[in-house]
């Protein structure tokens, strides 16, 4: 039951008004779930930082604040790149609703957009956190005690044909994920130099497969490395089983669903 | 537990009720305010029933928290018929057959009027996509389609 909701005109205030009986409030999306179920926290905390809508272009980079909206992502003229993971999210009310930040939190079998970042390299800047931004796969690790996140610093792809998303889904064009996939395969001289394999629902959060990962660095990206890659694809994750799909399931498809991909970069 | 006056506007009229701590949108409209248009379906953010827009964008009332309407325009469903004039989409519904047991259909008007306001000549893939967050359980998604380009195209009965 809610006992109050509080706003807090920065990040700092908000970060200093939370404890074990506040939960975070950002889109809404995932925690007014909670609070319509009654299991939500006792106190709302949220905060009307300017930084949360800010999209900042940097030189090779671009830091989203937290609050930015999939929509206002799907819609921006420099995140081209992202805009189609924008897009696989939810249904038009939670694209205008649902933030960067909310994303990273997202239980199973959400959280389509941090398996992009994932892929990207992103890093996580926590409010009052001293140092440098954290990888996001930590803290997709620790996300129950990280903090409140401020924005992600995402990496733009050097080539357009750099990164690749794809979400498999039962029903189209809304639907949640059987799993999804993202791949950044920077490329020197036709060679993959850094690959960055990442899945969602195929394990209790955001995945990176780094099996995958070795297979394809050094390579070039074509049938008899691509073939390697989907052999190795499920190498160290933890699919569940859900209405949607089985984990044997998840399993059985996943490198097929790599593949995919894979052979879409190719083609460009 | 402290209640909280908001004041908003309601489909261009000012109005102002108490709100319980957490209490969602939908709650608010229905119970507080008396707009009983927006359904409650789901609670969970997937269904699309309880669909209004907050300053123009369509989001989803029961995910939305009451007190963040305050100073905001919100529309619902009971806002677009002028007096006894229905609105053009809600003729173009009728006119299509776009309504079987009716529990989808404000979210449904309220999405599609989102898009005709950004969009008038939508294609029917714009259309599809603009009610994808929009569930009939009826399943009669083909006449609210046809419906929607009918209004797009001014051939709904005036």
């Amino acid at each position: 039951m809610i006992q109050s909701v509080e706003t807090h005109a920065t990040l700092a205030e908000a970060q200093r008004a939370m404890g074990s009986d506040a939960i975070f409030m950002a889109g809404g999306t995932l925690v007014m779930r909670d609070v319509n179920a009654g299991v939500a926290a006792t106190r709302i905390v949220r905060s009307s930082d300017p930084v949360l809508a800010d999209i900042r272009l940097s030189g090779d980079g671009v830091t989203i604040g937290a609050g930015v909206t999939m929509a206002t992502i799907a819609a921006h003229r420099d995140l081209a790149f992202l805009a189609p993971v924008a897009r696989s999210v939810g249904g038009p009310q939670i694209r205008n609703m649902g933030t960067v930040g909310g994303n990273l939190f997202a239980p199973h079998p959400y959280g389509d957009f941090a398996v992009a970042l994932l892929a990207l390299g992103a890093r996580v800047n926590v409010a009052g956190q001293i140092g440098a931004p954290r990888p996001l796969a930590d803290v997709l690790r620790e996300r129950g005690r990280v903090g409140i996140v401020a924005s992600v610093h995402v990496p733009r792809p050097q080539a357009p044909g750099d990164f690749g998303f794809l979400k498999v889904s039962r029903i189209k064009p809304k639907g949640v994920s059987v799993l999804s996939v993202a791949a950044h395969l920077p490329r020197q001289g036709g060679r993959i130099r850094g690959a960055r394999v990442a899945f969602g629902a195929m394990g209790p959060m955001p995945l990176q497969a780094t099996a995958v990962e070795r297979v394809l660095d050094g390579q070039a990206l074509d049938a008899p490395t691509i073939a390697r890659a989907a052999q190795v694809a499920v190498e160290g994750l933890d699919p569940p089983t859900d209405a949607l799909a089985t984990a044997w399931y998840r399993r059985e498809v996943a490198g097929v669903h790599l593949k995919r991909l894979l052979e879409r970069m190719v083609r460009g | 537990m402290a209640r909280t006056p908001i004041v908003f506007m309601l489909n261009g009229s000012e109005r102002a009720s108490f709100a319980d701590p957490g209490q969602n949108l939908l709650e608010f409209l229905r119970r507080g305010v008396g707009d009983l248009s927006p359904k409650y379906g789901c609670g969970q953010g997937t269904c699309g029933a309880c669909t209004v827009t907050i300053d123009g964008e369509t989001q989803l009332s029961c995910l939305t928290l009451a007190e963040s309407v305050a100073g905001k325009h919100v529309q619902t469903a009971a806002g677009l018929a002028a007096g006894a004039t229905l609105h053009p989409l809600q003729e173009a519904f009728m006119e299509n057959f776009a309504a079987q047991c009716g529990y989808c259909t404000p979210g449904m008007l309220i999405s599609a009027k989102a898009l005709l306001d950004r969009n008038p000549t939508p294609t029917r893939e714009d259309v599809v996509e603009a009610i994808s967050g929009n569930i009939c359980r009826c399943t009669g998604y083909e006449p609210i389609i046809e419906a929607i380009l009918a209004a797009a195209k001014g051939r709904a009965r005036a």
